[in-house]
């Protein structure tokens, strides 16, 4: 592509290399670690559901079984498999007999390696082959029904109640709305298990759980048969069960999810090591099931400047994109994360923002980047609100974002009204239609303000990348370098739920996904 | 400018013309798009006192209910000249002023924790006022000489925050809760006070909380020092710390 921002390709591929081995460090310290919820994803996707007498969700009954008994680091499958073999149950058997204490797993007399893995990997097959199912059959409605227009239109609900959801849900996708985030309920990404069942009560959102995003899907693909077009459902695959959600959204053909372990790191506390480890498999689960995921930059921006701190945004980017390709998640399905976040009083802000927006287009040509709305400088005038909503809308389709999370007028005042949502999916609505191929009809003055801006972003990020490259991901985040945030190696929630894997670690569902070993 | 003066015992809004009463608003109700929904609207503004009520603009939002742009009349007044409002009363001053304060009356370093506590994990709010770069051209607490300020960052329970307090002698608590959906922020807000209370450091400590939907009359109800809500800057929540540590002797 020509560059409308005369970018340098060669700092563009020396910031990327840069990150290229700022991630394969990880992946090395990431190869060698399993967590508590991995093993519980492994429970799940070998069929393994429902709840003990006091909620607690089958697959931490059966991890925390392995976990008491010494046996995490071969991994859950191996246990599993090895008590299919000693009993012929079936996985879901075995867990309610764990349950019920008359099966303790790693007392169960250990069989023949060759028929534990034959007993396992004939169930993970059928579930990868759901998840393959799910996906074709994505395709088929896109191809069936069509879809929005890119930028997509995303919007939010989040009442607590599923049923309540499903009707503001129901009502945005008949409005125009492309893609339906189910916001979670406060403080379910520190809960260290995935609650179960249709739930009605939640605080600034929903409980993420199994049969709420299977509610959901159906209410989606009813409404979207209605209006001939593919709705996308989204949730929150970060926090303390990253895989585990991620598992449970390709089971229930989610299409798009949240997925970012420096968000965890940062602005949940959640461990480092703990969330970059869940992080991977979660990836290879996302990438397998066709989901689109979105990385969580724009955050930075909600507690650093915009304008000093635009290049923190693209050199995570680009090290975000490195873990998806680890992870094998292709380039169209990295919705790489930025924020239209600075100050509106700034004199050419709409500037620099475009410079912003347009220097991501260009680096991740491919990527459906994710483009979030202005909330830090929203204040509850509504109607300057709406205006500050209409500039960024204009900044994506003239730089060609792909997925829009629409941003509403009451920002700051309340989680959105259903006509709330109405008004901001209008204003995207005009100024898409209306403005629809300014990108293509315009370019940008030779070294003039967006140039210079871009070429100075990227030539910081690239600095930047260089010097993490030098010191490594931990040190950087210690040092308090994305979002102003300070997390420290051992500090934070959930390290206790990371273990060293043994020789014999088994995980099926690594190598059927990303075909090969890991 | 007025061509008749406004009688302060008898106010109503203002349009265009003095006393035209004139409210705009915008709502939804539950029934579908059409003559009888317009109908519904204008009913329902006539029974909330306004007179003349128009719909101006009605959309269908698609799942049989309908929203509405109106205008209407109001026909109440409100006396002014009786009203009062509980408020932080103070003459604020600025990050200079509030150094200079420290400097010349307190003289020591003074201590100031903050947090989101409880479930909530928005810190937009707490940042703003404690971290070194502050909010739209007003600098942190961070960057106060004489203040040491340390933000304790999302989701801190209130245990953690206590013993913190304890560990570190604070002078005083910020508290910030922005997520306050079905009143959440009530129940941990009062346990805070009581916890501060059973551990007997309660009248030592400069207590405040601080959020959208923070006002400093809720704020006192829930037994705190002051409440501060949007538009507060960190000179504010500094100038109250100050002056009310030389008031109360905490010198």
């Amino acid at each position: 592509m020509n560059s409308k921002l005369n970018l340098n390709p060669a700092i563009i591929e020396s910031a990327r290399n840069a990150a290229k081995t700022i991630a394969k460090d990880t992946q090395e310290f990431i190869d060698r670690h399993t967590t508590v919820t991995i093993e519980r994803t492994v429970t799940r996707l070998l069929g393994i559901d429902g709840v003990d007498e006091i909620e607690k969700p089958l697959p931490n009954v059966v991890v925390d079984n392995i976990k008491e008994g010494g046996g995490i680091s071969q991994g859950a499958a191996f246990w599993i498999g090895n008590a299919m073999v000693a009993t012929g149950l079936s996985p879901q058997e075995i867990a309610e007999r764990v349950n019920a204490g008359d099966i303790d797993l790693t007392r169960v007399p250990v069989q023949n390696d060759q028929k534990i893995k034959e007993a396992v990997n004939q169930i993970a097959k059928q579930t990868t082959k759901k998840i393959e199912n799910n996906r074709k059959k994505r395709e088929a409605y896109i191809q069936n029904l069509g879809e929005g227009r890119k930028p997509y239109l995303y919007v939010i609900v989040a009442t607590g109640n599923i049923y309540e959801d499903i009707i503001q849900a129901k009502a945005a996708a008949k409005q125009g709305a492309d893609v339906v985030a189910v916001i979670r309920t406060t403080a379910q990404s520190l809960l260290d298990y995935v609650p179960y069942g249709a739930t009605t009560e939640g605080f600034g959102g929903t409980y993420a759980t199994q049969e709420n995003f299977r509610l959901m899907r159906e209410a989606l693909d009813e409404v979207g048969h209605e209006v001939g077009r593919y709705i996308r459902l989204c949730n929150y695959c970060s926090g303390l069960c990253m895989p585990e959600i991620a598992a449970m959204g390709a089971l229930e053909r989610l299409d798009v999810m949240l997925n970012d372990a420096l968000y965890g790191i940062l602005f949940r506390d959640i461990n480092m090591q703990r969330t970059l480890v869940d992080q991977f498999f979660s990836r290879i689960i996302n990438g397998f099931a066709g989901i689109i995921i979105n990385t969580g930059e724009d955050n930075y921006l909600t507690t650093s400047d915009a304008v000093e701190e635009a290049h923190t945004v693209l050199a995570s980017q680009l090290i975000n994109e490195q873990y998806a390709l680890l992870a094998g998640i292709p380039e169209e399905q990295m919705g790489l994360g930025h924020a239209f976040e600075m100050n509106p009083k700034l004199e050419n802000g709409f500037l620099l923002e475009l410079a912003q927006a347009q220097m991501a287009r260009e680096i991740f040509p491919k990527a459906p980047l994710k483009y979030m709305p202005p909330t830090k400088f929203k204040t509850g005038n509504i109607f300057r609100g709406h205006i500050q909503d209409a500039l960024f809308n204009m900044i994506s389709v003239w730089t060609g974002q792909g997925i829009q999370l629409l941003g509403m007028l009451t920002e700051a005042i309340h989680t959105p009204f259903l006509q709330d949502r109405m008004l901001s999916i209008e204003n995207a609505q005009y100024i898409f239609n209306n403005a629809r191929d300014l990108g293509s009809e315009i370019e940008f003055k030779k070294d003039g303000i967006i140039q210079q801006r871009a070429q100075f972003v990227l030539s910081e990020a690239e600095k930047m990348l260089k010097e993490i490259e030098a010191e490594g991901i931990f040190q950087t985040i210690e040092k308090g370098k994305f979002g102003g945030v300070k997390r420290s190696l051992t500090g934070g929630k959930g390290l206790d739920g990371v273990i060293e894997k043994s020789d014999q670690y088994f995980n099926p569902f690594i190598p059927l996904m990303l075909g090969g070993e890991k | 400018m007025a061509l008749e003066k406004v009688d302060l015992t008898k106010v109503k809004p203002y349009g265009d013309t003095l006393n035209d009463g004139k409210v705009q608003l915008s709502f939804t109700l539950p029934i579908p798009y059409g003559d009888e929904a317009d109908e519904a609207a204008k009913q329902l503004l006539k029974k909330m006192g306004f007179s003349e009520p128009s719909v101006v603009f009605s959309k269908d939002l698609g799942v049989g209910y309908t929203f509405f742009t109106m205008y209407g009349n109001s026909s109440y007044t409100v006396d002014y000249t009786k009203i009062e409002v509980p408020k932080v009363d103070l003459e604020f001053m600025d990050k200079y002023g509030v150094e200079a304060f420290i400097e010349e009356n307190i003289k020591r370093e003074i201590v100031v924790i903050g947090a989101c506590t409880g479930s909530d994990a928005h810190t937009v709010g707490i940042d703003a006022i404690m971290n070194m770069k502050g909010f739209d051209g007003h600098y942190g607490l961070e960057r106060y000489k004489g203040i040491e300020a340390i933000n304790l960052g999302s989701q801190v329970p209130n245990e953690e925050l206590v013993a913190k307090a304890i560990e570190l002698n604070a002078d005083a608590i910020l508290v910030s809760q922005v997520v306050t959906q079905k009143d959440v922020h009530i129940p941990n807000l009062t346990q805070l006070v009581e916890m501060l209370e059973a551990e007997g450091i309660r009248k030592k400590i400069i207590l405040i909380a601080g959020g959208p939907r923070i006002s400093h009359e809720l704020a006192q109800e829930l037994g705190y020092d002051a409440g501060f809500g949007s538009g507060s800057y960190a000179s504010h929540v500094a100038t109250f710390i100050v002056k009310q540590l030389v008031d109360r002797k905490l010198v």
